[in-house]
């Protein structure tokens, strides 16, 4: 399942940056794949559509963003495992 | 050039909105400092994340029209009548011969009539409904509150309705007023009107993730997001002669337009397009930064443009910026989207007719990236001769008015 959501979310933003799956590695930043502010916004849409989750995302106010780490591609995807987990259940 | 320059005046005013039926009320809340906003209340609200609004409670449709009206006045329709009612009634003119086929229209609103489109989407689609009713075209339309704004004064110039986001009022006022001034009518009925909280209208915004769940804190450090509003103002643009033939009491003069466009990004500010538009609507109007007292903030209360502004304000006024009083009082009334341009025009005549400063409420913590003085919370007694008028719109398309005390 773990591994299943980590192929998800990067097909996700790959699909978002226009790039291959194989072309993002973990530690890139939303900037470094260059998905801007609409592009992340999508993004969070695709992933609250293709787990049936909810994100706690405003991109007004990068704190209350907290339970919602976008820092990385990494972190992204340990943020969805998280909401995934706790959201299913 | 030495042609004579036709000038523009305001002879009426009118409104409803969350915070009053009326002139007289909205301008009593905004020197108070109260706020409109409150929860909403409409059907499947329940399904939203944002919940908040500045919603005209307790509106009853049947005080104000007959059942025939109801049928083909959206609700956006409806606020522009009634707005349009009192800001005519005060100008005391009326229409006919001549001056009617020298009068026209030209509103703003942004969603039209989203509460039609809304209710006509669920019959057909969640309802199942295979009928709707006959009128749903003409009462969703975004012209209709200007044609029936038309139809009901007699107005046979030039009308029209313009639809730019969150500028389209202010775009519609400065085309009333170039209008006025190049000769191709003498008296406009302008301003603009909102009614996007349904369901539909807030379930769209919800997407962009740039709405507040708690409220509207312009220029505040911890500000989260833009709150909705809705209702209108309608204003009578007249022709400086033409008012003053008539012994009409002038309640501020229309001295300066610009529009501008940031061709950049179709949601993101920029400082460059908005700083433009200022110092345009400054030029148009003869005055020079230091003339200027007031500026009606765009101010939605979200993190993108609160900073841009600030720093577009900064970037047009120099070394003035710091002397300068610029309020957001969506703080207050919300964000009626293609209205609120023309809710906002309140604030500003107010100032300079009464000498008050509408705040800047909600704030609570300085922004070192909204470093200017924002009247915080409280309405300030400052008799101003000039003032400016911000709209920025997603798209880029920004719109500056500026006026002068009678």
């Amino acid at each position: 399942m773990s591994d299943n959501i980590k192929d998800r979310v990067i097909a996700i933003l790959a699909e978002q940056a226009m790039l291959e799956p194989g072309d993002i590695s973990l530690d890139q930043s939303l900037e470094d794949l260059g998905i801007d502010s609409l592009g992340l916004v999508e993004s969070i849409f695709a992933i609250e559509e293709a787990f049936d989750v909810s994100v706690p995302f405003n991109a007004n106010d990068p704190t209350e963003n907290r339970d919602f780490d976008i820092s990385s591609v990494d972190a992204i995807i340990r943020a969805v495992q998280g909401l995934v987990a706790t959201q299913a259940a | 050039m030495t042609r004579h320059m036709r000038r523009v005046v305001i002879t009426g005013q009118g409104t409803i909105n969350a915070l009053g039926r009326n002139v007289p009320e909205t301008l009593r809340a905004m020197r108070e400092g109260r706020c409109g906003i409150g929860d909403l209340e409409f059907q499947d609200v329940e399904r939203l994340s944002i919940r908040i609004g500045a919603q005209i409670k307790g509106y009853e449709p049947e005080a104000s029209f007959n059942r025939q009206q109801i049928a083909l006045y959206d609700r956006f329709t409806q606020f522009t009548l009634l707005a349009a009612r009192e800001a005519i009634g005060q100008s005391g003119l009326s229409f006919s011969g001549e001056l009617a086929t020298r009068s026209g229209v030209v509103l703003g609103t942004s969603g039209g009539g989203m509460n039609t489109l809304d209710e006509n989407y669920r019959t057909v689609y969640e309802d199942g409904k295979n009928r709707v009713h006959p009128f749903v075209v003409p009462k969703l339309m975004n012209n209709a509150a200007a044609s029936h704004v038309s139809m009901e004064w007699n107005l046979k110039g030039p009308s029209f309705t313009v639809a730019t986001a969150c500028a389209s009022s202010n775009h519609a006022m400065g085309q009333a007023m170039q209008m006025i001034r190049g000769g191709m009518a003498d008296v406009m009925i302008t301003g603009g009107s909102e009614a996007m909280l349904c369901f539909g209208g807030i379930k769209a915004w919800e997407g962009l993730r740039v709405m507040s769940r708690d409220g509207c804190r312009p220029f505040s450090a911890n500000r989260n997001g833009m709150v909705q509003g809705e209702g209108a103002a309608v204003f009578v643009f007249e022709e400086y002669d033409h008012a003053r033939a008539r012994g009409a009491e002038i309640l501020a003069e229309v001295v300066g337009f610009s529009m501008t466009s940031d061709a950049a990004d179709i949601v993101m500010p920029s400082k460059q397009g908005a700083s433009r538009a200022i110092v345009g609507a400054m030029r148009d109007a003869g005055l020079n930064p230091e003339d200027v007292a007031y500026v009606n903030a765009h101010g939605t209360g979200t993190t993108a443009n609160d900073k841009t502004e600030c720093a577009a304000v900064a970037d047009a006024f120099g070394h003035h910026a710091d002397d300068l009083m610029i309020s957001s009082t969506k703080s207050m009334h919300g964000h009626l989207i293609g209205g609120t341009g023309a809710v906002e025009l309140l604030a500003c005549i107010m100032a300079l007719r009464e000498g008050v400063i509408a705040p800047t409420i909600g704030y609570e913590e300085p922004d070192p990236e909204c470093a200017l003085d924002v009247v915080p919370n409280v309405a300030r007694d400052v008799r101003v001769d000039a003032v400016l008028s911000n709209a920025f719109a997603f798209g880029g398309l920004n719109a500056v008015l500026a006026l002068r005390a009678a």
